[in-house]
């Protein structure tokens, strides 16, 4: 084979532009990482090397009740989006195409379509009304507002591991005495664990990082850690926010890893 | 009726509405015994699966009645049915091994375990597949895979089994093996198999009886050698074997081709203007000198080993296939631009209605 074919890779200026990305994209978050281990608070003058924004936010009584408060909510919202989200993929690939089937994958997928900022305010103005109304201030809003915009996140994953699938393993379960139930039971949610887990994850980071929507709905006290750094930066910039930013990064690498070793294995 | 085991009564299905409409099925009725190996043949699209699938659940005929021992089971859903199929594509269940596939359908009847273990064990064996039993279908050869689903259908003691095709995807010599295990299994538990193929082959060497369909009809229904010697029609004849064709004038005994050339045809056949036919190999080619019913000249031979093609012309032009035996002796077939006489077998010119 002389003829060689296209690739962007072998143009002009290909690596210089991929380095520049590369550089842009990492740079700063290898910086915050480096800084966590700053000796000194600053983070812009380091200072030598040190283990001790660790344990002080470790044991900073705020950050961890804001920890805690945020990982309730991403995995109370990413089960309930994950469930919702896996009844949406089976509607809308186990049934005959109908005509309205377009409008219906852009209902669930308005979330990420609708600019954050549109929702936040939209949500804002809801639950106040259903706060006055009911008196409830809780958690259960956060949870709500997060379940929401978390479904498109797990549904894209569940519907595309459910096209791939044979729809001659349902007919055969039926075939082989499976009710209905038994054969979503035995063979159909077996086969679409992959694509819920890997949903679930998406929808679970995608949680625990908002901002937006979150300081729109939350009540007084209700800070989760995306908040909560974000009024420390505003006070004051402290290098305890670096550690906590690391440990974060580390808990989405790995999720984000999991998802991706889930999604590659097909069998 | 009790030795019929599914009976068919005008089934009709149609796909799409009005001007769209699509008969798939076009008022068959059929019957077939218990125990025996009954093959539908067809051509792709001929209607074979449509009502396989619906003797399986899958399909709701749009009228006509299916019945099982007697029981009408329309309205049943297939997991209601006491019969099982072997897909096309295997459709083995990927996240489970071979002994939790081939064990499914009695887990989901709710059989106890014990029974299960021994169900299985016993189907792997007649399968020859106790070695593979926890391995996953696809680390599976096509074959072995092709076993599994055939152990799988047969496990819950089905009443019927289906078989759609499932010979299609493997090579030559692997189809042939499992011809004669399929026959075998047939005879050995004396289950009602219905066999779907498009492969005349396949259907003349297995079946007890052979039902040819077409675009949705039943065309004719009997056994391979009913069907191969006494085919209804040009279709059925077309479709089986290799056959010659030839335009023919019918008259009371006689038929005449080519304007000038009379044979004699059963007295029983169709009279006016109709298709001749003829096996190649019901005709005898002779030497010049004998006596034969025709005249004709060799003007092409192909040398198959057990025989050779011989392509025959006649005074008036019509073409003719005919099939010369080797002897033991390593005879051949006459040279091309031979003179030689031509015998038709009795019974071998049939008239066929188009």
């Amino acid at each position: 084979m002389a003829r060689r074919d296209f690739s962007a890779a072998r143009l002009p200026g290909f690596a210089t532009i991929a380095i520049t990305v590369f550089v842009a994209l990492y740079a700063p978050i290898l910086m915050l990482v480096a800084y966590s281990f700053n000796a000194g608070d600053s983070i812009a003058i380091w200072e030598g090397f040190s283990l001790k924004w660790y344990p002080v936010a470790w044991n900073n009584a705020e950050v961890r009740e804001v920890t805690l408060r945020s990982l309730t909510i991403a995995a109370t919202a990413s089960v309930l989006s994950t469930t919702v989200a896996t009844m949406a993929a089976l509607g809308t690939t186990r049934r005959r195409q109908t005509r309205g089937q377009t409008f219906i994958y852009l209902l669930i997928n308005q979330p990420l379509m609708v600019p954050e900022i549109v929702t936040a305010v939209a949500l804002l103005i809801f639950f106040a009304s259903i706060k006055v109304a009911t008196g409830y201030q809780g958690l259960g809003y956060l949870i709500a507002a997060h379940t929401a915009f978390c479904i498109p996140f797990a549904y894209l994953p569940i519907r595309a591991r459910l096209e791939g699938m044979d729809l001659t393993l349902e007919i055969a379960a039926g075939d082989l005495y499976a009710s209905s139930w038994q054969t979503f039971r035995h063979v159909t949610l077996p086969l679409l664990a992959p694509g819920i887990g890997a949903g679930m994850m998406l929808a679970f980071v995608t949680s625990l990082d908002d901002v937006v929507i979150t300081l729109f709905v939350k009540s007084a006290g209700q800070d989760t850690l995306p908040t909560y750094m974000l009024a420390q930066i505003r006070r004051s910039v402290s290098a305890e926010v670096n550690a906590i930013s690391t440990l974060l990064l580390l808990l989405t690498v790995l999720l984000l890893t999991a998802f991706f070793l889930l999604t590659r294995k097909r069998d | 009726m009790r030795d019929v085991a599914i009976e068919a009564v005008s089934l009709r299905k149609v796909y799409g509405t009005d001007q769209h409409a699509v008969v798939a099925l076009d008022d068959v009725s059929i019957s077939i015994r218990k125990g025996e190996f009954f093959t539908l043949l067809g051509p792709s699209g001929c209607g074979k699966t449509t009502l396989l699938k619906m003797i399986a659940g899958f399909e709701t005929p749009s009228e006509g009645n299916i019945l099982l021992n007697g029981h009408d089971i329309t309205e049943q859903p297939p997991n209601r049915r006491p019969v099982n199929t072997v897909f096309q594509s295997y459709a083995l269940f990927p996240h489970l091994t071979v002994r939790q596939n081939v064990g499914f359908g009695l887990s989901m009847l709710g059989r106890p375990a014990a029974e299960i273990d021994e169900v299985v064990n016993r189907a792997l064996g007649l399968v020859k597949l106790e070695a593979m039993a926890d391995r996953k279908p696809q680390q599976l050869s096509g074959g072995q895979q092709q076993r599994v689903a055939l152990a799988r259908a047969l496990a819950p003691s089905p009443e019927v089994l289906l078989l759609d095709e499932p010979l299609s995807a493997l090579d030559l010599k692997l189809r042939k093996e499992m011809q004669t295990e399929l026959k075998r299994l047939q005879l050995e538990l004396g289950i009602t198999f219905i066999f779907v193929t498009h492969d005349q082959e396949e259907a003349l060497t297995m079946s007890d009886r052979i039902a040819v369909m077409s675009s949705g009809n039943l065309l004719q229904v009997g056994t391979p050698k009913e069907i191969y010697n006494h085919p209804v029609n040009r279709f059925v004849a077309d479709f089986i074997g290799e056959t010659n064709f030839i335009p023919a004038q019918v008259a009371g005994t006689t038929a005449t081709i080519g304007g000038d050339i009379a044979l004699p045809v059963d007295p029983a056949s169709p009279q006016g203007s109709h298709t001749l036919a003829v096996r190649p190999e019901h005709i005898r080619i002779v030497p010049s000198g004998a006596e034969a019913t025709l005249r004709a000249l060799i003007t092409e031979s192909v040398y198959f080993g057990t025989d050779s093609h011989v392509r025959l012309r006649l005074a008036n032009d019509i073409e003719l296939v005919a099939r010369f035996q080797s002897d033991e002796a390593g005879g051949d077939a006459p040279p091309v631009d031979t003179e030689v006489g031509l015998i038709f077998a009795p019974g071998a010119l049939q008239v066929l209605e188009d």
